[in-house]
């Protein structure tokens, strides 16, 4: 019985094909933009959640001040207030798991003919863990390089690319400002950063170098930053408070008076970004859904003027011993049919259009089997749903006036 | 034989309109034995058609009581008047009403869809009714692809294919010429002495001769009920009763 009334919804619609195919379309559309939605913003979230993994979790960063020289301030980080003095005593901090200070700055390499100016940074083998950056090649430079300053280098994936080519780098020998350095790894990927930046665009030196050799510090021991990792998340606060206790101390500033320091949580702007993304993807949602919505519209209203033009047909259906849940049946197959098939060809067009959004943007896209399934039910849901009413008015039709309906 | 197929008694019908409650049936007693043939006559208006829809428990009385097969219809739901619908009665209609996009095996079929049948027997069953009405060569044809009196044996064969033990003809032949009506009603003669009872409303004197009982509507009264005393008569009365017919 019920195959039979499949096969009748089936051809109610092969009836009317325009307006089975327009009404579908709605669905096609609703169903089609809340999978390519879903599939982007979830994919926008995915990339947001991989920039904050590639960084490294529970992070602070400890910047110096500004500096003034002759009434112009430069902008943080540029004065000469942190040590590494001051980093290894943030190390002694309960809950603090690793620390690296770190000295940067832009520096032109040359490989044999090629030359590629690059960020250099300077710092210690626990920043490599901290980041969670490994090597794809070679080895990391120990404690005793940075104790004795050789000069060797880390370098990145674009720097490879801009001034080895197909050579392989490791053991060769490139000069940072003048200076020859020995490529002892290359760094494994980690793509652009949360604010855009490429972060293979670098080489990594021994601490001790780039201050002696490259940078060319105010004074010995002094750093640009300090990259400090808590134990747990639930340690953050107390560390912060207590780093910013410690250097004021140490760097003798009273209370109320401008620290020369700042100390900046990467975690909190991290999860601020992931949180844009997600409020993004349900806003995109939210619109999809409301072509959702209106799509289901749509089947009700031509299941309304279905009702109508089939009122004859309903009371000789009546009258021949149709029962009031068979004629509700009957329709709201009908329209349960309408939305799965409409469903089916928008889960196809969104999941192809996600991948051309993939190929031509090269964004991710995640097109997980929840949100496919979530698409899924709510299209037969909105089938029910909107189908329902017009059902339910045919089946309470009086037969007699359905038979004398012209 | 005796046993009454149907039992209506002080039967009323009143409908509310604009200008007020119509009664449209008034006192209305009659019964039906297993087997008869009942003509139902009367002018437009006179609630012959009203009364048809209240046997076949698409309406219901405002009072009084209608007994059908031993059941009281009052009070029975609308599942249980359904399956009546569906297997005691089979309704033929003057527009045919067959389903324009459906083909005639399985417009013949339809009401076996309701009862439950498999696919099979639904098939099976429709084939041998389309047989019976002779049209067993169009079976996979359209209802506007044959004539209005090959539609109408559709329509019976339809009618019949629950094995119903009344059938209720409004009007059967209103859409049809002259030759093919007798037609129709040879195939209802037919049927009614295979045992089926037959209601049957109808204008024309002459269709109303091949039932073995004339019952005569005005203004919702029953104004007259009488037997043919054969059937074989019909013809050579048909002028009296044409003659009876003003009154």
């Amino acid at each position: 019985m019920f195959l039979a009334m499949l096969g009748e919804a089936w051809r109610a619609m092969g009836a009317n094909r325009l307006r089975t195919f327009l009404t579908m379309l709605g669905m096609v559309i609703g169903v089609g933009s809340v999978v390519l939605m879903m599939a982007v913003g979830q994919g926008a979230q995915e990339s947001v959640k991989e920039s904050i993994n590639a960084m490294g979790s529970n992070l602070f960063i400890v910047l110096s001040g500004s500096s003034t020289a002759g009434g112009a301030r430069s902008g943080s980080g540029n004065s000469s207030s942190l040590t590494v003095k001051d980093a290894n005593a943030i190390s002694e901090l309960d809950g603090v798991s690793n620390i690296a200070p770190i000295s940067m700055g832009n520096a032109q390499v040359v490989f044999g003919g090629n030359n590629w100016s690059t960020s250099i940074i300077g710092t210690t083998p626990t920043y490599l863990d901290i980041r969670v950056w490994e090597l794809v090649d070679g080895y990391v430079f120990s404690d005793s390089d940075i104790r004795s300053a050789t000069r060797v280098a880390l370098v990145g994936k674009t720097v490879v690319d801009n001034i080895f080519g197909d050579v392989d780098p490791i053991g060769k020998t490139i000069r940072i400002k003048q200076n020859p350095f020995v490529v002892l790894g290359v760094l494994k990927s980690k793509g652009q950063s949360l604010d855009g930046r490429d972060q293979d665009d670098t080489i990594i030196i021994p601490l001790t170098t780039a201050q002696r050799k490259i940078l060319g510090n105010q004074f010995a021991g002094s750093v640009r930053q300090i990259m400090v990792q808590a134990n747990t998340p639930e340690a953050m606060p107390l560390v912060e408070q207590n780093i910013n206790g410690l250097l004021n101390q140490r760097h003798n500033i009273r209370e109320g008076a401008d620290s020369d320091f700042f100390v900046r949580n990467l975690t909190a702007v991290a999860n601020s970004a992931a949180e844009t993304t997600r409020t993004m993807s349900l806003l995109l949602g939210a619109i999809a859904s409301v072509s959702l919505l209106v799509g289901g519209i749509g089947i009700m209203n031509i299941m309304l003027v279905s009702v109508t033009e089939r009122t004859r047909e309903i009371g000789i259906r009546m009258a021949i011993g149709a029962r009031e849940r068979d004629i509700l049946l009957q329709f709201l197959l009908e329209a349960i049919v309408i939305s799965v098939i409409g469903c089916l060809i928008g889960l196809f067009l969104g999941i192809t259009g996600a991948m051309l959004v993939n190929q031509l943007t090269q964004a991710a896209v995640v097109i997980s089997g929840n949100s496919v399934m979530i698409a899924f039910a709510v299209a037969a849901s909105v089938g029910i749903f909107f189908g329902f009413y017009p059902a339910r008015k045919a089946a309470r039709l009086n037969p007699i006036e359905a038979l004398r309906y012209q | 034989m005796a046993k009454s197929v149907v039992l209506v008694s002080n039967l009323y019908k009143d409908y509310q309109t604009a200008a007020g409650a119509i009664t449209v049936l008034k006192q209305v007693d009659f019964s039906m034995e297993a087997g008869d043939f009942v003509a139902i006559m009367g002018p437009s208006g006179s609630g012959k058609s009203t009364f048809m829809n209240i046997l076949g428990c698409l309406d219901k009385p405002t009072s009084g009581r209608y007994t059908l097969d031993g059941h009281e219809v009052a009070t029975l739901d609308s599942n249980t008047l359904a399956k009546i619908r569906n297997q005691t009665i089979g309704f033929v209609f003057q527009g045919f009403n067959l389903l324009s996009r459906v083909n005639l095996l399985d417009n013949v079929a339809l009401p076996l869809v309701y009862s439950g049948a498999n696919k099979a027997e639904r098939q099976m069953r429709a084939k041998v009714l389309l047989d019976k009405v002779g049209l067993e060569q169009h079976v996979n044809a359209l209802p506007n692809q044959i004539s209005g009196g090959q539609q109408q044996r559709v329509a019976i064969a339809r009618a019949l294919v629950n094995h119903p033990r009344l059938i209720l003809a409004d009007e059967p032949t209103g859409n049809l010429d002259s030759k093919t009506s007798e037609d129709i009603m040879a195939l209802f003669s037919e049927l009614n002495a295979d045992g089926i009872s037959i209601v049957l409303v109808t204008h024309e004197s002459d269709i109303a001769a091949h039932a073995s009982r004339q019952v005569r509507f005005l203004d919702g009264r029953i104004v007259q009920d009488e037997r043919s005393r054969a059937i074989v008569l019909a013809t050579e009365s048909k002028e009296k009763i044409e003659e009876k017919e003003p009154n």
